[in-house]
């Protein structure tokens, strides 16, 4: 199965077992989703239960925002995350501080999926990754699938959680695992053990970071495209790194980070959004709070480069494997 | 390099200003209010197109005798009017107390309604108590028509041990699920598109509540205003609109809002949404209209827009001067009169009140609020507390505290 399918299938699920779970975005109905993800959905479960909105981001977190305190479970889908920042006051003044402001008696239990990151040559209107903006907000969790398996079990997560979730779905991962390496040929899902997604209902927690390589000489801390891209860099440069796919980046899983780099004594930490203030900052704030003493050398970031998403110079831009190579490679020689 | 310009007559900016400044006299002269009753009322089922009249019009029900005239007379008992009275009062009186509280520096902020108390108490009497309320600040009216306890809403003033909202809210941003009573934002407008979602949810759920929202004319040039209109004649929901137009939005006149060349209700038009204009400060003819678009809205009709025309007798808040920017004491001279006065004034006319009724209701309503607002005291002020712990300022963040907030409350101390 595909991540696309994954997705759709996790919706299904939901709209199945719970008549408050809806779906609403631009183009999701009949059309089933610019990418597909709620294909066949309106058809299955009706038209008040996954329709297509108008074309206000704002618009669709404040009908979601107010859905979600009567007591749905709004599932909104922005086309792409690059087009979430008119939907930011409803998210960042509205859905994550209702429960605070009003002593719990109103929530906002929203799931907002968007497609982020790039690889695809959307330029910089359709290749960002926002996730920072997001994790910096108090009272909303973010989370990052890197898997079609986890893709499911996550979006599940997502939409019974009492809390706002921001659910960045990477694009590039949709139809197949993407190492970094543009020029090669495009591998399918069908190839990738994760792709087998198991029937019906079932939850990955939110809060709690995969092992996807185990090892002992570096820590590599990635999400979402980029834990492909980090375990093709290990394999290229021969170097033994634990990588951990975080999954969660809110709340983090700070026990899972701590054991590896104690034990490693090195990190790397690996993120397609822009450096400066990105959530890589935080992780490395974190490592150098917990694991100080354990530290073997500097830790090192990979990350965009503090520019727009260039169009024609996306291979430029983005943190390919011949970059975390270097990192690993430098980490290593303290 | 710019294009080569050819010679033309210089552009000029027009930058909308009120007719009168400080040191002029106030003069509502020009203002065109048409006589009471005679506005038309049309069917609740009246298509948008053929209503367009009326978002241009003048509803009125009180004449200038205080006699209730034409078709929007909503026919209410004298239970209902008196009721409506009292409210009304309740609310100019612990206005009163609590900008007091404020300058004796019990708390740090407060925001008066004067000359706007018709308008949250007679919506709130015309709707259901089970109908979701999605005010904006100055809608205190709306809790106590619904006669939520008035220490509730002074704790709440307060921030003290007895606030349910822990402190965490600044004063007047009252919240109440059991009231009906949506909690308030300091971001303006976006609550309009939330009662929108909630009616919406409302219509999935083949649930029979409505909800109804409120905003000032000035935060209608918000994104959320035109979000709302727009979602809201899209799905048909179940939805009052309402906008209270009190021509101030803190220092800035209506014609900075665009008031200038159309009405407010006429924003609702465009969008093919039923919009009736209403003398604000007519407590019959905001009932009788908030009654008929509650009647469209429970029959799946769909939204209506109501502009309810009224003016900002107090200042915007305890941190506002209107002095500054408006002629002093441009309220009284309102001419669509004190809301308060002009029901007093239909219920002698009907020969079932009399002064000296008014007057031993003023002194039920004074006490009542004083009592309350001792009671409330006693639980604490936020210039001497007690508050709620400080411990609470960690928690419904999350529904569970993560780990990252146990950690920075343990940091805390407290």
């Amino acid at each position: 199965m595909t991540m696309v399918q994954a997705l759709n299938a996790a919706m299904d699920v939901m709209l199945t077992r719970s008549g408050d779970v809806v779906v609403l975005g631009e183009d999701v109905g009949y059309f089933g989703g610019v990418f597909r993800c709620t294909d066949g959905l309106q058809r299955k479960h009706g038209r008040d239960r996954v329709f297509d909105t108008p074309i206000t981001e704002a618009g669709i977190m404040g009908i979601a925002v107010g859905m979600a305190a009567y007591g749905l479970r709004p599932v909104a889908e922005m086309q792409f995350a690059d087009y979430i920042y008119p939907a930011c006051d409803q998210l960042i003044s509205e859905a994550a501080r209702l429960r605070y402001r009003s002593g719990g008696e109103f929530t906002a239990p929203v799931t907002v999926r968007a497609p982020y990151g790039g690889g695809i040559f959307g330029g910089q209107t359709h290749s960002q990754s926002p996730e920072a903006i997001f994790t910096h907000v108090a009272g909303l969790k973010t989370v990052i699938p890197s898997t079609p398996y986890d893709a499911k079990g996550l979006l599940i997560s997502a939409i019974e959680d009492d809390d706002p979730v921001m659910f960045f779905e990477p694009k590039r991962l949709y139809n197949g695992p993407f190492e970094g390496y543009h020029d090669r040929p495009v591998v399918p899902w069908a190839k990738h053990p994760a792709s087998e997604v198991p029937d019906g209902h079932y939850a990955i927690p939110l809060g709690k970071a995969a092992t996807v390589r185990s090892g002992t000489a570096v820590t590599i801390l990635a999400y979402g495209t980029m834990v492909h891209v980090a375990l093709a860099a290990a394999r290229d440069a021969q170097v033994d790194a634990e990588i951990l796919d975080l999954r969660t980046l809110v709340p983090v899983d700070i026990e899972a980070i701590e054991a590896s780099v104690r034990k490693t004594g090195r990190c790397v930490i690996v993120h397609e959004a822009t450096r400066t203030g990105g959530f890589g900052a935080e992780l490395s704030a974190l490592v150098q709070e917990h694991c100080f003493h354990h530290l073997e050398a500097p830790i090192e970031r990979v990350t965009g480069w503090d520019t727009p998403y260039p169009h024609a110079f996306e291979w430029e831009y983005f943190p390919g494997p011949a970059r975390i190579a270097e990192a690993l490679r430098r980490v290593m020689e303290e | 390099m710019d294009a080569p310009v050819p010679v033309r007559a210089p552009l000029s900016l027009h930058v909308p200003e009120p007719p009168q400044r400080p040191g002029s006299e106030i003069d509502f002269s020009t203002l065109a209010v048409p006589p009471a009753g005679t506005a038309r009322r049309p069917d609740t089922d009246c298509p948008a197109a053929d209503m367009t009249d009326l978002a241009y019009d003048l509803v009125r029900v009180l004449d200038d005798q205080g006699h209730a005239v034409g078709p929007w007379d909503p026919v209410l008992g004298p239970d209902t009017l008196v009721r409506g009275l009292r409210a009304m009062m309740t609310v100019r009186a612990y206005d009163e107390r609590m900008q007091r509280a404020q300058r004796q520096g019990k708390t740090s902020f407060y925001m008066k309604c004067t000359g706007e108390e018709a308008i949250a108490v007679a919506q709130g009497m015309a709707v259901d108590r089970s109908d979701m309320l999605f005010p904006t600040y100055r809608q205190q009216g709306l809790l106590i028509a619904r006669d939520w306890p008035l220490v509730d809403m002074m704790c709440q003033v307060f921030s003290n041990a007895g606030d349910r909202l822990k402190g965490r809210q600044m004063p007047v941003f009252y919240s109440s699920r059991e009231a009906g009573f949506f909690s308030i934002s300091g971001n303006l407008g976006t609550q309009y598109s939330q009662a929108v979602g909630w009616a919406m949810a409302s219509a999935i759920k083949g649930d029979s509540r409505i909800a109804a929202a409120w905003i000032g004319e000035g935060a209608t040039a918000e994104g959320d205003f035109h979000h709302a209109l727009t979602f809201a004649s899209v799905y048909r929901a179940p939805v009052i609109l309402n906008l209270v137009n009190n021509h101030w939005a803190i220092s800035s006149f209506h014609g900075i809002a665009g008031g200038e060349r159309t009405t407010f209700a006429a924003r609702g038009l465009g969008y093919g949404i039923p919009s009736l204009r209403v003398d604000g400060n007519d407590f019959l003819a905001v009932f009788a209209a908030t009654r008929w678009a509650a009647e469209r809205a429970r029959a799946n009709l769909g939204p209506t827009l109501i502009e309810l025309f009224t003016y900002r007798a107090a200042a915007h808040s305890t941190s506002d001067d209107p002095a500054k920017y408006r002629p002093e004491n441009a309220g009284a001279h309102w001419p669509l009169g004190d809301p308060i006065d002009r029901l007093r004034q239909h219920l002698i006319a009907l020969g079932i009140w009399s002064e000296a009724r008014q007057e031993e209701l003023a002194r039920e309503v004074a006490e009542a609020v004083q009592v309350a607002g001792k009671e409330a005291e006693s639980l604490g002020t936020l210039d001497k507390g007690p508050f709620q712990s400080a411990r609470t300022m960690f928690e419904d963040v999350y529904k569970t505290m993560p780990w990252h907030l146990e950690r920075q409350r343990r940091q805390a101390g407290v």
